[in-house]
């Protein structure tokens, strides 16, 4: 049974369809991404998934339990944590508040404080500026501190929204390593990004959206050898 | 003598300012909306410590807190029925009309009720008043417990949002609801909570207002809560030391006004300086302006 299931998902903004009734599923321990350009419905379908939108028609199931109707600060107790589009950090508090703050539905204090270590090692920077406001850290350093929130509340799934926008090529690999090492130490991974050409490095399996319809999917390591995905996503 | 009698009575009206411009200051930063009956909040509680007093014989000390648990309800039960509806989908001009309305609505709701006949306020505080300096300088005992009040509200207030998990959420809410929902925050409880404690300070705010100036009509919680919004504008909307300091200037120089340039004006002379202050420095004395880095 697949750990999280979207089937035939439908999500309109007023009168406007943004999806367009989609399925996929994500198994655990799996890399999925979501590619697809500007307005596709990439963004739209995480925030469905966790409860920021409500769908029209249609189920998202986690674990097997039908939490398409679940409020959206039900679903990180679940084990589903969010690393949404633009960061999203809480600028005025500091890195450390805002790691506490990705706990906030954990109650015991010493797993808390380990959570707190792993997530220090894993980003050695936000330990150096744990007392600095989020809101001056730079690009790279908000992602990390977007991921580190999120991992903090320990969960079994990690949906991830552009992680790359608007990095320098360097800190994108480093996100990506990031990645895969998170996933290598056991978290699935759905990813949603329009630099198709990583995504589709780090992913096992991918998924293309074209204004709210999934046109293509596959094993990523195919999908990156396609003519057709070549000339639409990798610019080639 | 007359000017520190001046600054205490200054001091103490200021400080029934600041506890009111914490609910405005606490609403703003984290429903974004202007609670424009908040000021009725306070008359409502002036009535209800009023009746349990005159009607019902209790003590002040159970009028208080029959006062308190009475406005804190009725501030939930004005957010969950006229507000929370048009948080979402609405515009803000819709949230803020809606408020005006409900301002409107408990005013003549306690008119209906109770009359328009003033009544008089009997003072919750009992103590004897202080005498100093051989008995030229007279200071109230309401005006000192008031202070006192101010003082414990804000320190009380600063340890709940600062050390607390709810307290954490609202600072969270107020910078970023979605964030804040995909962290496990229930951002519409957490904005019931906030008018409650908004509310409950009114209920405060509006007996120990009664204390001291024990004329209690329908319409005794509009200037006072204008000013105090406004004090919590001179402050810095939004930022909780702001409502602090910002009531209490608005009191000394509410009280300063009135007794050395000119009663009838001294509303005008309150007003003035805060669009001074506004031109100056148009965030608030405490203001937050921070850039953030995209």
């Amino acid at each position: 049974m697949a750990m999280l299931e979207v089937k035939d998902l439908q999500v309109y903004y007023g009168m406007i369809q943004a999806i367009k009734g989609i399925s996929f599923e994500v198994n655990a321990g799996e890399i999925i991404a979501l590619i697809g350009a500007n307005g596709a419905g990439k963004t739209t379908t995480l925030h469905t998934i966790t409860g920021l939108l409500s769908p029209k028609a249609g189920s998202v199931i986690f674990e097997g339990q039908d939490i398409t109707k679940t409020p959206a600060h039900k679903i990180v107790g679940l084990g589903m944590a969010h690393v949404p589009e633009g960061r999203r950090v809480f600028a005025q508090l500091t890195v450390y508040q805002n790691l506490k703050m990705g706990a906030y539905t954990r109650k015991d204090k010493t797993e808390i404080d380990q959570m707190l270590e792993t997530v220090y090692r894993r980003f050695p920077r936000l330990e150096e500026r744990k007392n600095q406001v989020a809101g001056t850290l730079s690009g790279g350093e908000q992602q990390m501190l977007a991921m580190g929130r999120a991992l903090m509340s320990k969960p079994k799934l990690v949906l991830m929204d552009e992680p790359s926008m608007g990095l320098s090529p360097i800190l994108v690999n480093e996100i990506f390593d990031i990645i895969r090492s998170l996933n290598k130490a056991g978290t699935t991974v759905l990813l949603v990004e329009q630099n198709a050409k990583k995504a589709l490095a780090v992913a096992d399996r991918a998924y293309v959206l074209e204004t709210g319809r999934i046109v293509q999917s596959g094993d990523a390591k195919v999908l990156m050898n396609d003519e057709s995905i070549k000339k639409a996503y990798l610019g080639e | 003598m007359s000017f520190i009698s001046y600054l205490v009575n200054g001091i103490s009206l200021g400080s029934v300012y600041a506890i009111i411009a914490l609910g405005y200051t606490m609403v703003y930063g984290i429903a974004k909306m202007l609670n424009f009956a908040h000021g009725d909040v306070i008359m409502v509680g002036g009535y209800a410590a009023f009746t349990m007093m005159m009607s019902m014989n209790t003590s002040p000390l159970v009028a208080v807190l029959v006062s308190i648990v009475v406005c804190t309800v009725l501030g939930v039960l004005i957010e969950t029925i006229a507000y929370r509806p048009l948080l979402e989908a609405a515009s803000s001009l819709a949230v803020l009309i809606t408020a005006i309305g409900v301002s409107y609505f408990l005013q003549n709701i306690v008119l209906l009720t109770f009359g328009s006949s003033t009544k008089s306020f009997q003072s919750v505080v009992t103590l004897p008043n202080l005498k100093l300096a051989g008995g030229s300088l007279v200071i109230t005992s309401t005006a000192i417990v008031t202070i006192l009040a101010c003082i414990v509200i804000m320190i009380a207030l600063t340890l709940f949002i600062n050390k607390t998990k709810p307290g954490q959420a609202m600072l969270a809410v107020s910078e970023d609801k979605g964030a804040a929902q995909l962290m496990g925050i229930n951002v519409n409880g957490t904005i019931a909570l906030t008018f409650a404690i908004g509310s409950g300070l009114a209920a405060i705010a509006g007996v120990l207002l009664c204390s001291a100036y024990p004329a209690l009509t329908p319409y005794t919680g509009s200037m006072p809560g204008i000013k105090a919004f406004t004090a919590a504008v001179f402050g810095g909307i939004g930022s909780i030391p702001g409502a602090m300091v910002g009531g209490i200037l608005m009191g000394v120089i509410e009280i300063f006004a009135k007794a050395y340039i000119s009663t009838q004006l001294s509303d005008a002379i309150v007003f003035l300086i805060l669009i001074i202050v506004l031109l100056v420095k148009p965030t608030g004395l405490f203001g937050k302006n921070i850039q953030e880095k995209v």
